[in-house]
């Protein structure tokens, strides 16, 4: 049996060079799909990844109760000094390591295009480092607190229009000066631009107002303590989510469409490729039904050449898998572009992501077009009454 | 005509191959229609913009107001026609996740200012007449069902009551639109219900944007940069924009959907160009020596040629206008796909021209060669063939 299936096999493998022209079809069919398939979603994963790699878990940001988003929430002056007096927050020698912040967009044109896009404005105080690890100043320095001094995200240096060190950009009635570059691992904050809470404040007339705190706590475990604390206190009505909780439910729209649009244009296209995959398979029996038909006579069992066809199939659809995989890599892995965050209305930017995990789901798809495209051939091969498959010519 | 009974034999002379490519071409266009279908909705209807409304925004960008008192200023500019107000009041019903557009307007003037929302007469008095009132769009009274009538809460993100308790509406009446692709979801109140409670605190008075109608739309930029110019070096400076303008930079905003939508469409029809090539090549070559006979009865080249074009411009009808059907009918009736984020899904007139357009055009190419070399074809050498 096996001795018999490894020849088949072979014959098989062997006479694709005659057939190249339907074959090549159906490769570039199953790449094709498999290009558009990791095109789309890698989108989904480029923003999901920039909104969610880094959050850090001992990081959590207190809202007004019922925010979901830092944009449509608001906190007194008194709001943030109780929040920040709250036990359970990491101390240094300065106090608390808690950052009380504001949050508005600006518009901004973009590189490519000079219409105004809008750009997420962060007023930070001075824990706001604290309260990021990860964050760092890669080129210029940190702002002076007190000045219209500004530093950029370097996704946001990259995306917008003259927000590099040294120049400056009017907002308003208000002239910022660009003092430094900073970097964040890839996710959501390189997308914004911090100034000082202080002097953002009056030029945006938030009287003593702030949107959010953002908290550093000394151990992961340390949550639920100090939620309970913020809780347990009668004077304020807000609620605590872990950055990356939080990142996470901002990025849930945005994924949800392209997840649901990329899976319905990747089925629908995979339908489209699976059909050609059978018409491809059979012309590779119908060319063969004689040389099947003698197989058949000299006692090979149908098994074997069921199995043939289908690893004929098999091999062509891993081929195009990989072409489209290569290809869809090349092409998309690591485009930088932007788009609107739904919950904020601001802008993100974040960089197409062809990720393993993408690529095997592709290739595993393209195996799948492959053997149903070689299901029916490879039935009807087995079929064949050997008498009159002889005499076909 | 008359040649379409010896196509139809020739195409049912191997079923199941002519099916499939059938059935390739079908996904094909109906993929397209489809794609179509998502770019205007993420288009936001930029084509419905009303060439004579204008946007009035503070400059800073959208999220901060304008004061209220800007509505009368701008009022006074010669070749206005009409000023309305509204607030976004970002509200939602029960859950975060049921969000949709709810404004808070100047109802008379909205209505005025929009009359693609069609509202019957009666509720229109109704809604006029109670201070918290709203009309809905039909999509939203379907999605929560709603009826009219119906008192609402909906839980506010920005503009909180003191007592933390939610706003409540009284479902006026609803809006409808004959416009194919006018966002249904909205929901519109009263802005002096909402400005009653905001009056005490620093959002008082203050309106979210204008909307304007100018007398003459060619003089559109000229008011556009007076009104600019009006506010300029004040507090609150202001951007002046078509209504146009404003959607598109909207729309942009979320990327280039309307270039990947067009890479999709043109990679899955590149596709199935190749696929029914393929197809249409092998089934002349079998019939290589039938061909000829045809000849030798006395057609000529052109026929021969003519008579394989036509069957694979038949195939590519056949598949791609039922693809193109189903696809008008899915996003019909089947609506926007991610539930309530693209208000503006349907397929437009002139992309299914296109697609006719494309359908044949698969025919021809997909044709080409094999009908060349038929009628090119030598009958002494074809019927020596095999």
């Amino acid at each position: 049996m096996l001795s018999q299936i490894v020849a088949v096999v072979g014959v098989n493998m062997r006479s694709i060079r005659q057939r190249l022209g339907s074959s090549t079809v159906a490769v570039i069919g199953i790449a094709g799909v498999v290009v558009v398939f990791l095109g789309v979603l890698s989108i989904g994963e480029g923003f999901t990844a920039a909104m969610a790699s880094v959050g850090d878990p001992r990081t959590v940001m207190v809202m007004r109760a019922g925010s979901d988003t830092e944009m449509t929430s608001g906190l007194s002056g008194d709001d943030a000094r109780l929040i920040m007096d709250t036990p359970g927050i990491e101390r240094n020698e300065r106090g608390p390591v808690a950052s009380p912040e504001l949050f508005v967009i600006v518009g901004h044109p973009t590189k490519k295009d000079p219409s105004d896009a809008n750009v997420p404005l962060r007023g930070v105080s001075a824990e706001a480092l604290g309260v990021r690890p990860e964050v760092k100043i890669i080129e210029g320095r940190m702002f002076t607190p007190g000045t219209n001094e500004i530093v950029v995200g370097r996704a946001a240096s990259r995306q917008f229009a003259g927000l590099t060190v040294g120049s400056s950009a009017k907002w308003g009635q208000n002239k910022w000066t660009v003092v430094g570059i900073f970097e964040a691992h890839g996710n959501a904050a390189e997308s914004e631009i911090w100034s000082d809470a202080k002097v953002l404040q009056p030029a945006y007339q938030r009287g003593n107002s702030y949107q959010s705190v953002y908290v550093r706590l000394p151990t992961v475990e340390g949550f639920q303590a100090f939620k309970d604390a913020l809780t347990a206190n009668p004077q304020l009505s807000v609620t605590a989510i872990r950055e990356p909780e939080y990142f996470a439910a901002q990025s849930q729209v945005l994924n949800q469409i392209i997840t649901t649009i990329g899976f319905l244009i990747a089925g629908l296209m995979g339908i489209g490729a699976v059909f050609g995959a059978v018409n491809t398979m059979y012309t590779a029996v119908a060319s063969r039904t004689r040389e099947i038909a003698t197989l058949r006579a000299l006692g090979f069992g149908s098994f074997p050449v069921v199995f043939s066809v289908l690893s004929e199939a098999a091999l062509l659809s891993v081929i195009g898998g990989l072409i489209g995989g290569i290809a869809a890599w090349a092409a998309f892995d690591g485009y930088q572009t932007s788009t609107m965050n739904f919950q904020s209305f601001s802008q993100i930017a974040f960089a197409f992501a062809v990720t393993p995990r993408l690529l095997g789901m592709a290739l595993a798809y393209s195996l799948v077009m492959g053997l149903v495209g070689g299901m029916l051939p490879a039935f009807r091969a087995a079929r064949l009454p050997v008498v009159t498959a002889l005499r076909e010519l | 005509m008359k040649y379409l009974h010896i196509v139809w034999r020739n195409l049912m002379r191997r079923k199941i191959r002519t099916i499939f490519t059938l059935l390739s071409i079908f996904v094909a266009f109906l993929l397209f229609g489809y794609l179509m279908a998502v770019r205007t909705a993420f288009g936001m209807g930029v084509d419905l913009a009303g060439a004579d409304r204008l946007m009035v925004l503070n400059k800073i960008s959208i999220i901060m107001p304008l004061p209220g008192s800007y509505t009368d200023k701008v009022r006074a500019i010669e070749g206005v026609k009409e000023v309305t107000h509204a607030n976004w009041f970002g509200g939602y019903y029960q859950e975060t996740k049921n969000q949709f557009a709810n404004m808070a307007v100047e109802g008379e003037s909205w209505l005025r200012m929009y009359p693609e929302f069609v509202v019957p007469e009666d509720q229109k008095k109704a809604w006029l007449a109670d201070r918290q009132g709203a009309i809905i769009g039909a999509d939203t009274m379907k999605r929560f069902h709603w009826k009219v009538g119906d008192r609402i809460p909906l839980q506010a993100t920005i503009f909180r009551r003191p007592d933390r308790s939610a706003w409540e509406f009284n479902i006026s009446g609803v809006y409808d639109s004959p416009v194919k692709g006018t966002d249904k979801t909205q929901l519109f109140f009263h802005y002096e219900y909402l400005n009653e409670v905001l009056k005490s605190t620093r959002f008082g008075n203050q309106v979210g944007w204008l909307v304007i109608r100018v007398d003459d739309p060619a003089q559109s930029p000229a008011i556009a940069k007076k009104i600019d110019q009006m506010f300029a070096n004040s507090p609150t400076e202001t951007k002046t924009d078509s209504e146009k303008a404003f959607v598109a930079g909207w729309a942009k905003q979320i990327g280039n959907i309307s270039l990947i939508t067009q890479l999709i469409a043109a990679a899955a029809i590149f596709m199935m160009l190749l696929v029914t090539a393929n197809t249409m090549a092998q089934s002349i070559r079998e019939r290589t020596s039938e061909l000829a006979v045809l000849k030798t009865l006395g057609f000529g080249d052109g026929r021969v040629l003519g008579m394989v074009l036509l069957e694979s411009c038949f195939l590519a009808m056949l598949g791609g206008l039922s693809g193109l059907g189903l696809a008008w009918f899915l996003v019909t009736w089947g609506g926007d796909p991610t539930g309530a984020f693209l208000p503006a899904f349907y397929l437009p007139v002139p992309d299914v021209m296109v697609g006719v357009i494309l359908v044949l055009a698969l025919g021809f190419a997909a044709g080409a060669v094999p009908a060349f070399q038929a009628g090119r074809l030598r009958i002494v050498d074809a019927l020596r063939r095999n």
